[in-house]
């Protein structure tokens, strides 16, 4: 009966997406369990029946998906030039050590101080708009990256290199098909955690200055107690995460098999 | 066949500097390679080999002494050397027919013709249908023919072959070594083959060299007199014999 007809693929899918959907079958039946057995008041521990009714009044009147949007975009940007800055500057630092040195400390300690310290301070210096906020998002997601692509660029194996200067081939040539390639699965491996940072540098820039986003969202539900628009917004910067690294892990199959 | 030097090595010396101090690998080595001929060198492991093939390739400079390619000193890397390492050195990334393509890229080969290349390089060592293969999907011995024909791809002068075929197994070390003798037989490129076994030595080379324990120096060159093809029967021939222990004495005498 079963086998050969279904084919592996498809039996292979569900079998991907049945534990998932179990788990998060089971998530959402624990929470509801806690809420009734506990017999917690809604501002406390919402139900989940009660964040999904808030979050579809929310997106009825059309002001779910704005939030979102706005929030992706900062993180969207946040990332992409938290990567760029983060590529950029370990190329130099992972074979100049003198670079390193006059640079790394500064690096370091711009990690060093909380995020939430420094992002009023941007704030201060480029406007409320969303330019501050995509920079708090940029300054934590780089520094993942910027240590993963260090490390992936110094990794290469000698004989490699070796090889690379047997054949002649110029700086370029050496970057694009021995360096890069072979850092890739390294820079993934940082690529992963930036973009679960960038995240929360958009949310941390929007907590201190923003009129959307999910940032805004929750601060507003902390100040009026809508507990459950706190629980929902919740949940959509876990979606954003998770899509983020989702769609990451498939750029990861394709780019950095090895 | 000429006798016309091709490769030359003058009084080459040399120590590594490690945090630890100085480590002398060579200490003193002269050796010419005639245009054609099949050299190998046997050595104790840790003898200098590898230093002294990697000197010879131009990838490193000597603490003394200098290095000539044709009639003039060679500053580092060049096209006429083509060099397969001891370590497996295929890129992983690519495929079997993208890692033998790599140097021709590197030297702007026009894609089409260096895939026609590569291809047809493949099929010289046997490994026709695996074009598309990732090294990990390839045996230990279909990875080093990769190798062997990518560092055939820029059509080098000299091959200089750090123990191409150490860690394979007796048999298919055997057909390897054929196949290497069948391509040098068709080509008749210089080559320079690192060996730990002396069978191998006595079978393949026109000529031996043997290196002392390090810091290394050639204590002795044997000339191999069997006439070639040298087939399986090799064994049953005195001279063959004659020469496996030669090696083995001169081996023995560096290590007192
Ligand atoms: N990069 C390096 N830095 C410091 N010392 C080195 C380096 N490479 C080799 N050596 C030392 O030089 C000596 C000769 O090494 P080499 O690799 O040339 O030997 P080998 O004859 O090829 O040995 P094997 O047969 O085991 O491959 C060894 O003692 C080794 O420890
Ligand atoms: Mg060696």
């Amino acid at each position: 009966m079963h086998g050969k007809a279904t084919g592996w693929g498809t039996w292979h899918r569900t079998g991907i997406w049945l534990p998932r959907a179990g788990a998060a079958l089971l998530f959402v039946l624990l929470w509801s369990l806690v809420v009734r057995l506990g017999d917690y008041p809604p501002f406390i521990l919402p139900g989940p029946e009660r964040v999904a009714a808030r979050m579809w009044a929310l997106a009825a009147e059309g002001s779910l998906w704005r939030h979102w949007w706005a929030t992706a975009v900062e993180v969207g940007l946040g990332l992409g030039l938290g990567v760029a800055v983060g590529l950029i500057l370990a190329y130099p630092l992972a074979h100049w050590r003198l670079f390193e040195r006059m640079v790394a400390p500064y690096l370091v300690a711009s990690q060093a101080v909380p995020i939430v310290a420094i992002a009023p301070l941007l704030i201060i210096w480029f406007g409320p708009g969303l330019l501050a906020r995509v920079l708090v998002s940029a300054l934590i997601a780089f520094f993942p990256v910027l240590i993963a692509a260090i490390a992936g660029f110094r990794q290469v194996p000698p004989e490699w290199r070796e090889l690379f200067r047997s054949l002649q081939a110029t700086r370029w040539q050496t970057f694009w098909k021995l360096e890069w390639p072979a850092a890739l699965p390294t820079i993934f491996g940082g690529l992963k955690i930036g973009a679960t940072l960038s995240v929360i540098g958009a949310f941390v820039g929007e907590l201190i200055s923003a009129d959307r986003g999910i940032g805004f969202l929750i601060k507003q539900g902390q100040g009026l107690y809508d507990t459950p628009l706190v629980f929902g917004g919740i949940l959509l910067l876990a979606s954003q995460a998770l899509l983020l690294y989702g769609v990451i892990s498939a750029l990861e199959h394709r780019w950095a098999r090895r | 066949m000429t006798d016309r030097p091709i490769l030359m090595a003058r009084h080459i010396a040399h120590c590594y500097r490690t945090p630890r101090g100085e480590v002398r690998a060579l200490r003193e080595v002269s050796l010419t390679l005639r245009r054609g001929e099949f050299v190998c060198l046997v050595g104790p492991s840790g003898c200098g080999k590898t230093t002294l093939l990697r000197i010879l390739a131009g990838l490193l400079h000597p603490t003394r002494g200098e290095v000539w390619l044709g009639d003039q000193p060679l500053r580092g890397p060049d096209r006429r050397i083509g060099i397969m390492f001891q370590k497996d050195s295929l890129l992983p990334w690519r495929t079997a027919l993208e890692n033998v393509r790599l140097p021709l890229e590197l030297s702007g080969w026009p894609g089409p013709e260096a895939a026609r290349r590569a291809q047809a390089l493949l099929e010289q060592v046997g490994l026709q249908g695996f074009e598309h293969a990732y090294p990990r999907e390839l045996s230990g011995g279909m990875q080093q023919r990769v190798a062997l024909a990518r560092a055939l791809a820029a059509d080098p002068e000299i091959l200089l072959l750090d123990e191409p075929f150490a860690t394979l197994d007796a048999i298919t070390r055997e057909r390897l070594n054929e196949m290497l003798i069948g391509l040098w037989e068709r080509q008749r490129k210089t080559v320079l083959m690192v060996t730990h076994d002396v069978h191998e030595a006595a079978w393949l080379a026109d000529r031996v060299l043997v290196m002392s324990p390090r810091p290394g120096t050639i204590v002795a060159e044997i000339q191999v007199p069997s006439p070639r093809p040298r087939g399986a029967d090799r064994w049953s021939h005195p001279a063959f014999l004659q020469t496996v222990w030669a090696i083995r004495q001169a081996l023995g005498d560096g290590g007192g």
